[in-house]
């Protein structure tokens, strides 16, 4: 079968706008997490957030687009163009029907949805603006950057929270085997507004801290939940053959995944987690002692950080295998957290690189090798990525550099 | 009965204002009678830009002017009967 390769990537970061400004603030250790600024938190239990500042959509993107995007996918929009860029594709030179689209989203276009709502009660149903009808819609990421670049294609839309990430680019993979010769994959969320704040709240897994180095904690003793924040990342896939015939740079190859889901509560059986690392190892054709790197999920939340190291442990040994969660510089962003983290860990492969945790000191029940406070140069040649949703999703990825 | 006219230049801020503007269309140059496709205005464009010349000037456009007038000219042409005096005037 044919491997899957990546030959473009698109980042919208709270610590970054665009891979390097991203990828240089990661290697830092700089956070992009901070009080709230698109609205007044103080009457919120929750008041941290990873926000990208300084985008401006309409230096992006066509007037004609502005009045019937989200902010999810204004950013997505211009991921998507900065994806193709670096991958050296120009749609409109192939075949519409030989590029899809896959993305993954989380909650849709809330803050677009609070102002048509608003509209709808306080001025009456002729004030909501037709764009209303997709605006929100979970598949609208898809629907724009497949309209926008022409790409008909097989596209759609996977919807199963933080874990969605994965099952995208596993999706987009699916696609690219049975013959789409690109497929634009990942995820980018955004819901930073009072409505998809109290959605959000509303789980009561996000941290109350306002100190914003001691408040995304995962795998501390102090851990008590995350920092949310928006962004995420679009990787171009295609076939290694495609990627060959253009010349094209190739970031690595999308080796290995595999997704499970956890068992319902009081069954007495296992999390799903450990699982989906051991089938996404042997989709690789990979044993543990392959991986040099792990990106996990870092929930933050005790219970899931505990259930988190004890599949890693399980797989790898104590201390086995270097793992990190430069997320807690970004905040966790749902759907676009772990098409960041591919992204990330596709730059970790190139420039041979280990990005730090950073505020993590790791309480001794968690025998992990964290990579902490600073990055780790141990020249990386495969990566595996664990991403979990909101009510037992887990899926697993593993990426690594081609040969 | 209302003395309003709605303008070609009515027309234009309203599109703007409610779905934008093509990048390689001019609308400020001989538009009347160009198609709204080519303007660069799909239905659902013209959906919104329907509501919220209604809601402004307080008329009620029937579903099949909205699919049926192709250019801002017939636009224009029944959004002015509609002020002045059509059957369906807003009270």
């Amino acid at each position: 079968m044919s491997a899957v390769v990546v030959t473009g990537l698109g980042v919208t970061a709270p610590n970054g706008l665009g891979v390097q400004d991203y990828w240089e603030a990661t290697l830092a250790g700089k956070s992009g997490i901070g009080r709230i600024t698109r609205f007044d938190p103080s009457q919120y239990p929750a008041r941290l957030a990873g926000e990208i500042p300084g985008f401006a959509a309409e230096e992006h993107l066509p007037s004609r687009l502005l009045p019937q995007t989200d902010r999810m996918t204004r950013l997505a929009l211009v991921a998507a163009d900065w994806a193709l860029e670096d991958a050296g594709i120009r749609p409109q030179d192939l075949p519409d029907s030989s590029m899809g689209v896959v993305t993954a989203s989380s909650s849709g276009g809330f803050e677009f949805g609070q102002g048509e709502l608003q509209a709808l009660w306080s001025r009456g149903s002729q004030y909501v603006s037709a764009y209303q009808s997709f605006a929100w819609f979970y598949a609208v990421n898809s629907g724009q950057i497949s309209i926008r670049h022409g790409m008909k294609g097989p596209s759609s839309v996977v919807v199963s929270d933080q874990a969605g990430g994965l099952d995208a680019v596993a999706q987009a993979r699916r696609q690219i085997r049975k013959g789409t010769a690109v497929v634009v994959s990942g995820a980018v969320d955004a819901s930073i507004c009072p409505w998809g704040w109290v959605a959000q709240l509303a789980a009561q897994r996000l941290t109350t801290r306002d100190e914003p180095a001691q408040a995304y904690l995962p795998f501390d003793a102090a851990a008590d939940g995350y920092v949310p924040g928006e962004g995420g990342a679009l990787l171009v896939l295609e076939s290694e053959e495609s990627a060959r015939s253009r010349d094209a740079r190739v970031y690595g190859e999308v080796a290995g995944y595999a997704a499970t889901f956890d068992p319902a509560p009081g069954s007495g059986r296992p999390p799903g987690l450990r699982r989906a690392i051991e089938l996404a190892l042997a989709d690789a054709r990979m044993d543990a002692d392959d991986i040099d790197v792990v990106f996990c999920d870092a929930a933050a939340d005790p219970e899931l950080d505990r259930i988190e190291s004890e599949a890693i442990t399980a797989v790898f040994g104590p201390y086995g295998v270097p793992v990190t969660a430069p997320k807690t510089m970004t905040g966790r962003l749902y759907s676009g957290a772990a098409p960041l983290d591919l992204a990330t860990a596709l730059l970790s492969l190139r420039d041979g690189v280990i990005p730090p945790t950073v505020h993590v000191t790791p309480a001794p029940e968690h025998t992990l090798d964290l990579v902490a406070d600073r990055p780790r140069e141990t020249g990386p040649r495969s990566a595996l990525v664990l991403a979990r949703g909101h009510g037992g999703f887990n899926s697993a990825a593993i990426v690594r550099a081609s040969a | 009965m209302s003395t309003q006219q709605f303008t070609l230049d009515d027309l234009k801020r309203i599109l703007i204002e409610g779905a934008g503007a093509e990048e390689t269309v001019d609308l400020d140059g001989d538009i009347l009678d160009a198609d709204f496709e080519h303007l660069g205005y799909e239905s659902l464009a013209l959906l919104e830009t329907g509501g919220r010349i209604e809601r402004e000037y307080g008329i009620t456009l029937d579903d099949d002017v909205l699919s049926e007038a192709n250019t801002p000219r017939a636009l224009i042409d029944a959004v002015n009967g509609q002020l002045q005096g059509g059957s369906q005037a807003a009270a």
